[in-house]
């Protein structure tokens, strides 16, 4: 049975028709939270997060106090927020950002007060219209309230925040790549070391690149106590988060699920969450955390929805998206398709990301639509090989950013768990479910 | 004389004036260019390069990187259908083939009358409502072959006009807060601060 009992911390308003307004987030405790901080000291707001141990929610995973504690104090420094989710079937930040923006710009104003930052951007996806709209209706409604400025509620700190509107590139989630974009420029990723904008970043000054769906932790972590929330969740993944639910399930969606207490059982057969397969099929196999990360089979149902705990199985809990197939569902159609997005999505400065994304889709291609042989599947795993040596997880990398590393996960997946589907599709000269 | 409507030259210069370094509006300074003819032409794209500081080739290189520029015309409305995993599996081919019958265009290309072009789009984040459909990026939430059809007839006749407006992302983004000092004040700072760089670069070259 899925355990439900955690209170939501960045989807309480989600029962509200009219959430995104300003007028429903006064009435519901906003801003509240940034009246607290501007009474603490910026050190002590950082000390809160830090005993959060909140993990970042944009996909590494990385411990946003650890992100934190290793900005240089400098003259000029800079609070970055990625609202640039674009990673399939992920679309928590989306659901934020629509329905919630007012705690986003409460989060960020917290978290660049703890900084001690002036300047914060938040780089939000071109595509979201919608998003983009209300968000920065936020931002105007928080400039108007006092909330956001010159001299934020009489405190003499002072914010401006920037909505900076992405135009379609995956690869400017990743945070090098986002600063670029941000800098005016073509998103790729820049050479690591470096490892962490945090010394080098926006305009060459310090930067720290924060999730959405991280800033939108700030206000219940600054009301309740980081301890409050580090009490939530189990080991290393405290706290609340937000899963997106997709694929063949009865009732996909984002469900805010507390860290460690559920697995993908629950969430995907909870009458009260994914509510079971479409047509009571079978499970075929899951993508536990957005397509990079390595798939998950049945007999892994049970593993709980937490950061290490999804690790210790060779895969990731990632941007926390969970996509579903079920018995009818073509793995190698799957796996082709992502595979035709890393391709598509490769900004192109690495061989073997570049080259390699594009071998495998043409070789994934032929095995799909007819033409694919028995030897391809060792000619796909030695191509996967040569971009993420030894298909380890963690992949091994040879490029300057992880486009390229995950670009072997749903075919070495697919091929390791479901052979027989291939040679189905091999002998039936293309897809044998057309 | 600037080529860009005077409406739309007041955004891009309040535009600028928000980001420490000129060059840092070129994306949404883009959107603008874009919402003005559709798609982006060699004169928005000069103009943008003169707002930015750089030269045409450079925004037009940066342009090309991203997915929703155009840099060739395109129909009044822009359908994206996504085919992505979530949307694959919600039978996202295969409406994105009946688009192309009912609209009478392949994949990538704009209907005779101009009136639609069709894009296969990466995952758009709005997985439960599978398979994701735009128009010119809003969500129009139809996931069955009939309701793309009933959608196009609507988009047809302009009955959907108002709730899909035109091309750009930020026809509706309107900032009107912020800024702690006059805009005038900030660009006419950057404005000195760039000219004291480029006489220092222009020295030191020398």
């Amino acid at each position: 049975m899925a355990v439900l009992t955690a209170p939501k911390i960045v989807s309480s308003r989600s029962e509200y028709a009219d959430s995104h307004s300003m007028s429903r987030y006064l009435a519901t405790d906003g801003f509240t939270a940034l009246r607290k901080a501007l009474s603490m000291h910026p050190e002590a707001v950082a000390a809160e997060v830090d005993a959060a141990s909140l993990l970042g929610r944009g996909g590494a995973g990385f411990p946003a106090g650890r992100k934190w504690s290793m900005l240089r104090k400098a003259p000029v420094s800079y609070l970055v927020v990625n609202g640039d989710e674009s990673e399939p079937a992920t679309f928590k930040d989306h659901y934020l950002v629509e329905r919630e923006p007012h705690q986003l710009v409460e989060g960020v104003t917290i978290a660049a007060y703890a900084l001690q930052v002036s300047q914060a951007f938040i780089y939000l996806r071109g595509e979201f219209a919608l998003g983009l709209e209300r968000l920065q209706q936020a931002v105007n409604d928080a400039y108007e309230h006092g909330a956001l400025g010159s001299n934020i509620f009489d405190s003499g700190f002072s914010l401006d925040i920037v909505v900076h509107p992405g135009a379609g590139a995956y690869i400017c989630g990743e945070e090098t790549a986002l600063i670029e974009a941000l800098e005016g420029k073509r998103g790729f990723p820049r050479i690591k070391p470096p490892y962490f904008p945090a010394a080098i970043g926006l305009y060459g000054q310090p930067t720290v690149v924060n999730n959405v769906e991280t800033m939108a932790n700030m206000p219940w972590i600054v009301n309740n106590g980081g301890a409050a929330f580090a009490a939530l969740g189990q080991g290393r993944s405290a706290g609340t988060r937000l899963f997106a639910l997709s694929g063949r399930v009865k009732n996909p969606g984002v469900y805010e699920l507390e860290m460690v207490k559920n697995t993908f059982r629950d969430i995907i057969f909870d009458p009260a969450l994914g509510g079971g397969i479409v047509g009571d099929k079978k499970i075929k196999a899951f993508i536990p955390g957005g397509v990079s990360a390595p798939w998950f089979t049945p007999e892994q149902l049970d593993i709980p929805l937490g950061q290490d705990e999804v690790a210790e199985q060779a895969s990731m809990l990632g941007s926390g998206s969970i996509v579903v197939l079920d018995e009818d569902s073509c793995v190698v159609r799957a796996a082709w398709r992502i595979t035709k997005f890393f391709s598509r999505e490769s900004c192109g400065q690495c061989t073997p990301c570049r080259e390699g994304s594009g071998w495998l889709e043409r070789i994934m291609y032929r095995m799909e639509h007819g033409g694919g042989r028995r030897e391809d599947l060792d000619l796909l795993l030695d191509l996967c090989d040569n971009i993420a040596p030894g298909l380890s997880w963690p992949p091994q990398q040879t490029t300057i950013c992880v486009l390229g590393p995950s670009i072997p996960s749903s075919i070495h997946s697919a091929i390791t768990n479901f052979r027989d589907d291939f040679i189905a599709h091999v002998d039936h000269n293309g897809c044998p479910h057309d | 004389m600037s080529y860009l409507r005077p409406d739309i030259r007041q955004r891009a210069d309040e535009l600028v004036s928000l980001y420490p370094q000129k060059r840092s509006a070129m994306l949404p300074l883009l959107h603008l260019a874009q919402e003005q003819d559709g798609y982006l032409t060699d004169e928005g794209m000069a103009e943008v390069a003169e707002l930015t500081g750089t030269s045409p080739a450079e925004v037009r290189g940066t342009a090309s990187f991203y997915d929703m520029f155009h840099l060739e015309p395109v129909g009044k409305y822009v359908v994206g259908v996504c085919t992505n995993i979530a949307c694959l599996l919600a039978g996202g081919e295969e409406l994105l083939d009946h688009a192309s019958k009912t609209l009478g265009c392949a994949v990538g290309a704009t209907s005779a009358d101009g009136l639609f072009t069709l894009e296969e789009t990466e995952c758009l984040a709005d997985c439960d409502i599978a398979p994701v459909v735009q128009v010119n990026h809003r969500y129009v939430r139809t996931t069955t072959p009939d309701a793309l059809d009933a959608l196009v007839a609507d988009l047809r006749n302009g009955r959907r006009d108002d709730e899909i407006p035109p091309h750009g992302t930020l026809i509706r983004v309107r900032r009107n807060g912020g800024l702690r000092a006059p805009r005038a004040q900030v660009a006419a700072e950057r404005e000195a601060a760039q000219t004291a760089r480029e006489a220092r670069a222009a020295k030191e070259t020398k």
